[in-house]
């Protein structure tokens, strides 16, 4: 029940962002400094993600299968492969990695 | 005289990012269900949520271990330059009464990119309603149809669905690095998850690095004609979208 509740604040927070950019006066977030930190949070916060779902489990650090999907999808990347294309691989990494042993 | 809608190159660009990215959610739905939500949980997200990279990190904390409050903060944060691109989309389409708030729902970095690609008014709003309706229909779609599918496949592991939200992490980060300074907050970002997560609970190393990630942003701030590669409206299909760009290297 905890978890529905969350879900139903983060997409009421969320759609009050949307609406908010067209409800307040145009300088407000105009502002160039605002801009530039609603960008380094996009990036920051990606960036943080992608190395949490690499190495964490729970509190610790943990080098496993998750390592070679991280490669083989930068590589993906590299190649300008397609976002379902690039989750496949990461997935087939992974999978593969497990299947030789790994954790 | 107008074009057509069948002519409209706002309307095309629109509906091929449409089906690009609807086809998505299927990644969603399957990784939403292995993070352990149910499928009407992973739907309500979709429908109500719907920003990919929201929805993304959501699941990513729960997935982790981490609290739905940590969850939350982390999808209410990424939504942030939502409110941006509302802005500016209300500059170019000024929509009024109960379309103001459908476009607000709409508002996700594809609909911006399809709108601010066209240079005549109409096809800036053709373009981000077609965009915008077409993957808020497909994405859903997709999202039932990866989270029935996902539900059906047993040990997510098995499947390297670990893996594959890393690399949907990776594929969501990757067209905002254009530039060296996003590059640096990005690593910047990565190290301080890494130092954090043996001595907080799982899903705050994210929030920690949000915070090191806000404070790069403003007080690093330089007056510029541009936002050295960092504004956040990056554009996700530069091959489809015309869109004048320059090369960050």
């Amino acid at each position: 029940m905890t978890l529905w509740f969350w879900i139903v604040v983060a997409c009421v927070v969320g759609f009050l962002t949307k609406l908010l950019g067209y409800l307040v006066p145009r300088k407000w977030l105009a502002n160039a400094r605002v801009a530039r930190v609603a960008g380094t949070l996009t990036i920051g916060l990606l960036a943080s993600l992608t190395v949490a779902n690499t190495v964490a489990t729970g509190q610790q650090l943990v080098l496993d299968a998750r390592l070679g999907a991280l490669v083989a999808a930068a590589v993906a990347l590299w190649l300008k492969a397609p976002f379902l294309v690039v989750v496949i691989v990461g997935a087939a990494a992974a999978a593969g990695l497990r299947l030789l042993g790994l954790p | 005289m107008p074009t057509s809608i069948r002519q409209s190159p706002g309307a095309r660009v629109g509906l091929s990012i449409a089906v690009a990215t609807g086809l998505y959610g299927v990644s969603f739905g399957a990784l939403s269900v292995a993070s352990g939500l149910t499928v009407w949980q992973t739907q309500a997200l979709s429908l109500l949520l719907f920003s990919g990279g929201s929805q993304f990190a959501f699941i990513g904390v729960i997935a982790g271990g981490g609290t739905p409050v940590a969850a939350a903060s982390a999808a209410a944060l990424l939504g942030i330059r939502n409110a941006v691109y509302g802005m500016q989309l209300n500059v170019l389409l000024h929509p009024r009464g109960w379309r103001r708030l459908a476009a607000a729902q709409v508002t996700i970095d594809e609909s911006l990119a399809t709108s601010t690609g066209q240079t005549d008014p109409l096809e800036q709003r053709r373009g981000f309603w077609v965009a915008g309706i077409g993957i808020f229909v497909l994405w859903n779609l997709f999202t039932l149809i990866g989270s029935l599918a996902g539900d059906a496949l047993g040990d997510p592991k098995r499947w390297g669905l670990d893996g594959a939200a890393v690399a949907a992490f990776l594929a969501l980060l990757w067209p905002r690095l254009r530039s060296r300074d996003a590059g640096a907050i990005a690593a910047a970002c990565a190290l301080a998850t890494i130092l954090a997560v043996p001595f907080v609970p799982p899903g705050v190393p994210i929030l920690v690095a949000a915070v090191v990630a806000a404070a790069v942003g403003w007080f690093g701030y330089r007056a510029g004609p541009d936002g050295e590669g960092l504004e956040p409206d990056i554009d996700p299909y530069p091959d489809t979208v015309q869109t004048e760009r320059t090369d960050p290297s």
